[in-house]
């Protein structure tokens, strides 16, 4: 039955790709027929997207809508497609958020339209394609890949110091990403496959793994950020354009969550559980030193980036506490909860963070500034949006019903059943958190009319309503009703902890 | 004794070269400057018929001839190929600019050809002393181009340098080649094989005229420590001319090093190995970071140049056919996106103004988009950044040294390409984050803009599917004789 589907994933990779080719063509001359038909790709890309979700067979941990082809046979390279519940939601997730950037630039952008949406367009299809792809390689190339889109992106629309924020931005990543690539060549000479898949099977020694395992550690940890290689992220947040930061925060964030999930834990359990301490603790540094640092930023995109990374780091340590779990207690359900929790944790966190950094958009588009300072009282002129805005700060302060909440009480309950420690510390999030979070709504939109600029506000259009209460709506859905989300990656996340807690020694 | 004519059918395609050659310089004289177009039409005939002929007598085996002096092979037919290719593209884009300059004659034309003749030999060379002719040819050709334009101080100083730092080499690989010829009595790479297996590696006059070999190939390629005339002559030469320097004669020089290194001396790869994983690590290292500091964007590809070879030399060191095949398909995909970085230079440059600094690229993504993309492309590609064929260049060179144990190698390898990848970066964010400088449309003439077009999406599209060519290299390479 399966066979008869059209290709989906090739459809939502190369739809939205060529469709960006084809928005270039359209040209800078015609910025309205570009943006329209930006947004119909989007939205079609969403539409494509949702059969993923909607036929996806939860029973199971196997690869569903494969697609395989000889690429490179010469060297054992497949173009080869297939998710499974870690990749699933994330996808979604992408098609969804793409289509709320594309909504975003609809009358901000006026430099160059249709290279803006044909920019977000092919990153949108090439960052889909990294969570669909099963070859090591073509994930590797489309890893790569998105830093043309993205480098541009941050580099012509962004802010006066985007130059140097985009260049960090570039060599950081590229930096940690080659080291992987020489990871994989030297999996490829042992295994002569480059199959993802088959690396999970790769019989490795703890000394290799470990090599492996660093160099995975190099290329995702930028990508997270983790602590202490989280320095581009701030500075890449503040100085790109709205969307921009949206999908930085909301999207390629998670690739290195995803990375972690599909390759350093399975393919080098051995060394991850050796090491897992590693990870904690940076995890750890990252949810309570950033935290901190959170709390006395002037400037709002700068805050919401050291939120995300505080986040992220409740990301990685719901990851690696699973072992400490297996460990201590010898269940696995235990340690599902930790990883589930990751992943959910994940998601929240596009929806939210993409959502807050909407917010500031929707404010700096009227003010045209970022500092904290330059505002106050913005409840009073724009009643609306404010309501938005305290809802999304609420989420990401993890307010129970939200989807924030979730993800971080899953991680918090296992990290108990780890140690008490690791649990009291990551639960400063939930204090640092809604410090920072609801002391930013209390500057920026409570008490008295800072100043006339806020005095001369608007409240928000029909257009930024449609994009916020879209994503108002999926924060609560996911925070009220997370079990789709979690069914989902429940015999996926099974199977995984089946990798990592079986020596390959 | 009877004199046997050897087979003259494999050295066709230089055969025709040689005379349409001639017959090039005979018209040219008798051309008034209007009419040189025919001079210009009739060069990329030539290169058309070679390439048909190279084509239609593609070769399976291996053939002997010309006394054991000229071999015609499949991976000789593949890079010249490539030559006749990336030559006429070098024409092509420097025809306005020469016209421009006052610099449209015939010289142009005829050294270039006789240039390409003489890589034709280079690549077909199946004993020292063709190895020899052939590379005396280009670089006396070269060293004439470089100075063609006479009343430039610049360019009279770079062909001088070229010209003494090149006689320097020759001389050196002429000694060593004369000890080689001393230990195995023959030049005749074949014979020189046999002979060196049999006497092992342990012969010192061996592996001294290896040294000098090496060192003479490091200056024609421009490895550390031998570079010195590279960015000079890059920088000092007419655009047109480094644009020919720049581009064709890496895969002669390519063929040189496979032929003399690992025809003729196979059976030294443990003495040769060490030599080469010195030049490249120091070549990919000092090429990279002094490519950062500069200012001229001809420089700076000079050095990128550098780093190149580097990174080349890595698939031959590996010592293995899927090396070799490595270091053959970077050489060509070097040679492509060369082509089109200087290719891109000479467009922006115009009657009365030379590009040839990084800034005069700023804004050119307002001035000309889509030249703009091309360049992104190319710098992308030379960075190394996936879904461009530099990629799968530089990642078959790595899996070739991995797979022989190399792994430090190959992360010094990544080091120094993501330092690379700084400038090219620099060249990208001059186009599209800056604003332009200059506001003068750049005119193209409608082959030149198709050419570059092509030249470009070429990358890409050998990125998306660079099989075909990884395939060819492949082939040719198994089907090389190897001695």
């Amino acid at each position: 039955m399966l066979s008869e589907l059209p290709p989906l994933l090739s459809l939502v990779i190369w739809f939205p790709i060529l469709g960006g080719v084809a928005v270039l063509f359209v040209g800078d001359d015609n910025p309205g027929r570009a943006k329209a038909l930006s947004l119909t790709l989007a939205i079609l890309t969403f539409l494509i997207s949702i059969p993923l979700f909607a036929l996806f067979d939860t029973s199971t941990a196997a690869m569903q809508f494969q697609e395989l082809v000889p690429w490179i046979p010469a060297l054992n390279v497949n173009y080869h497609l297939g998710v499974d519940g870690f990749s699933m939601p994330l996808i979604l997730l992408t098609a969804f958020m793409t289509v709320l950037v594309v909504i975003a630039g609809w009358e901000v952008v006026q430099y160059r339209v249709a290279q803006y949406m044909a920019a977000f367009l092919i990153m949108e299809g090439l960052m889909i394609g990294v969570f669909a792809a099963l070859d090591a390689i073509l994930f590797y190339v489309l890893f790569e890949a998105m830093l043309i889109p993205m480098f541009l992106i941050i580099g012509i629309w962004g802010g006066p110091r985007r130059v140097y924020a985009t260049l960090k931005f570039f060599l950081y990543t590229f930096l940690g990403s080659v080291f992987m690539l020489i990871a994989l060549i030297y999996m490829y000479s042992q295994a002569n496959s480059f199959e993802i898949l088959d690396f999970h099977k790769l019989p490795l020694t703890l000394c290799e793994q470990v090599w492996i395992f660093f160099a995975f550690l190099l290329g995702f940890s930028v990508k997270v950020p983790m602590w202490p290689v989280h320095t581009w992220l701030p500075d890449a947040h503040v100085e790109a354009p709205t969307g921009g930061s949206v999908i930085l925060a909301a999207i390629t964030l998670k690739i290195g969550g995803y990375g972690f999930l599909r390759f350093a834990l399975p393919i080098t359990p051995d060394a991850s559980a050796t090491l897992d301490w590693l990870i904690i603790t940076l995890s750890l540094v990252a949810v309570v030193y950033i935290g901190l640092v959170a709390l006395i930023q002037q400037d709002m995109k700068k805050l919401i980036a050291y939120s995300s990374i505080a986040h992220m780091g409740f990301v990685t340590l719901g990851f690696f506490i699973a072992f400490s779990i297996y460990r201590h207690t010898g269940s696995l359900n235990g340690a599902a909860m930790g990883i589930e929790g990751g992943m959910v944790q994940m998601v929240s966190h596009g929806f939210i963070s993409g959502a807050l950094f909407l917010c500031v958009g929707v404010l700096y588009d009227r003010v045209h500034s970022r500092q904290i300072k330059d505002y106050g009282g913005v409840a009073n002129t724009m009643p609306v949006f404010a309501a938005f805005m305290v809802l999304f700060a609420m989420a990401n302060a993890g307010l129970p019903g939200t989807s924030g909440f979730v993800g971080e009480f899953l991680v918090i309950l296992s990290s108990f059943k780890a140690s008490f420690w690791i649990a009291f510390l990551a639960s400063f999030t939930l204090i640092l958190g809604a410090a920072y979070t609801l002391w930013l709504v209390k500057r920026v939109i409570f008490g008295e009319i800072g100043n006339r600029h806020v005095a001369e506000l608007k409240d928000v259009g029909s257009r930024e309503i449609i994009m916020l209460s879209l994503l108002a709506a999926a924060v609560l859905l996911l925070g009220l009703w997370p079990d789709p989300l979690t069914a989902t990656m429940h015999a996926t996340v099974n199977n995984l902890l089946q990798h990592m807690t079986v020596p390959k020694l | 004794m009877n004199f046997v004519a050897p087979d003259f059918m494999p050295v066709l395609p230089e055969l025709f070269v040689l005379t349409m050659t001639c017959l090039v310089l005979v018209i040219d004289v008798f051309l008034d400057q209007r009419q040189r177009h025919i001079t210009y039409g009739l060069t990329q005939l030539t290169l058309l018929g070679a390439a048909l002929l190279t084509l239609f007598t593609y070769a399976q085996a291996p053939v002997v001839t010309m006394f054991g002096h000229y071999v015609k092979d499949a991976m000789g037919d593949l890079l010249k190929l490539f030559v006749y290719l990336a030559a006429a593209a070098v024409f092509l884009y420097s025809r306005d600019y020469l016209r421009q300059r006052d610099l449209f004659k015939g010289e142009y034309f005829v050294l270039g050809l006789f240039g390409v003749l003489g890589m034709m030999i280079m690549v077909s060379a199946h004993s020292l002393l063709t190895v020899y002719l052939g590379l005396e040819l280009l670089s006396l050709s070269l060293y004439a181009l470089v100075a063609t334009d006479r009343d430039s101080p610049v360019a009279s100083e770079a062909a001088m340098k070229y010209f003494v730092l090149g006689s320097l080499a020759s001389g050196m690989l002429l000694y060593g080649i004369s000890m080689i010829y001393g230990a195995t009595g023959s030049v005749d790479l074949q014979v020189i094989a046999a002979a060196v297996a049999r006497q092992g590696a342990d012969n010192l006059v061996l592996v001294f005229g290896l040294v000098f070999l090496v060192v003479g190939l490091s200056f024609k390629l421009g490895a550390v420590p031998f570079h010195m005339w590279l960015p000079d002559v890059y920088q000092g030469a007419p655009t047109s001319v480094t644009l020919y320097i720049g581009s064709a004669p890496k895969l002669a020089a390519f063929a040189l090093v496979m032929r003399i290194l690992v025809d003729g001396l196979g059976t030294l790869q443990g003495d040769w190995q060490q030599m080469l994983i010195i030049l490249a690590a120091s070549s990919m290292a000092l090429g990279n970071l002094v490519a950062i500091v500069q200012t001229n964007i001809k420089r700076m590809l000079a050095y990128s140049t550098i780093s190149h070879v580097g990174f080349l030399l890595l698939g031959i060191l590996a010592g293995t056919p899927e090396g070799y095949a490595a270091a053959m398909f970077y050489t060509i995909v070097y040679v492509l996106m060369a082509v089109g970085a200087f290719g891109v230079i000479i467009m922006l440059s115009r009657t009365g103004f030379e590009a040839e600094n990084i800034d005069d690229f700023k804004g050119l993504n307002d001035r000309s988009p889509w030249l703009a993309f091309l360049m992104m492309m190319i710098m992308m590609s030379m960075a190394g950044v996936p879904f461009l064929v530099g990629f799968y260049a530089k990642w078959v060179v790595l899996q070739a040294i991995v797979n022989i144990g190399l792994v430090w190698l190959a992360i010094l390898g990544v080091v120094f390409s993501v330092i690379g990848a700084f400038y090219y970066l620099r060249v990208v964010k001059c186009m599209y984050f800056d604003k332009p400088e200059q506001s003068e449309p750049i005119q193209l003439s409608l082959d030149t803009e198709i050419a570059i077009s092509a030249n470009g999406l070429l990358l890409v599209v050998l990125g998306l599917y660079p099989t075909a060519l990884m395939g060819w290299c492949a082939a040719a390479l198994s089907l090389k004789a190897l001695a």
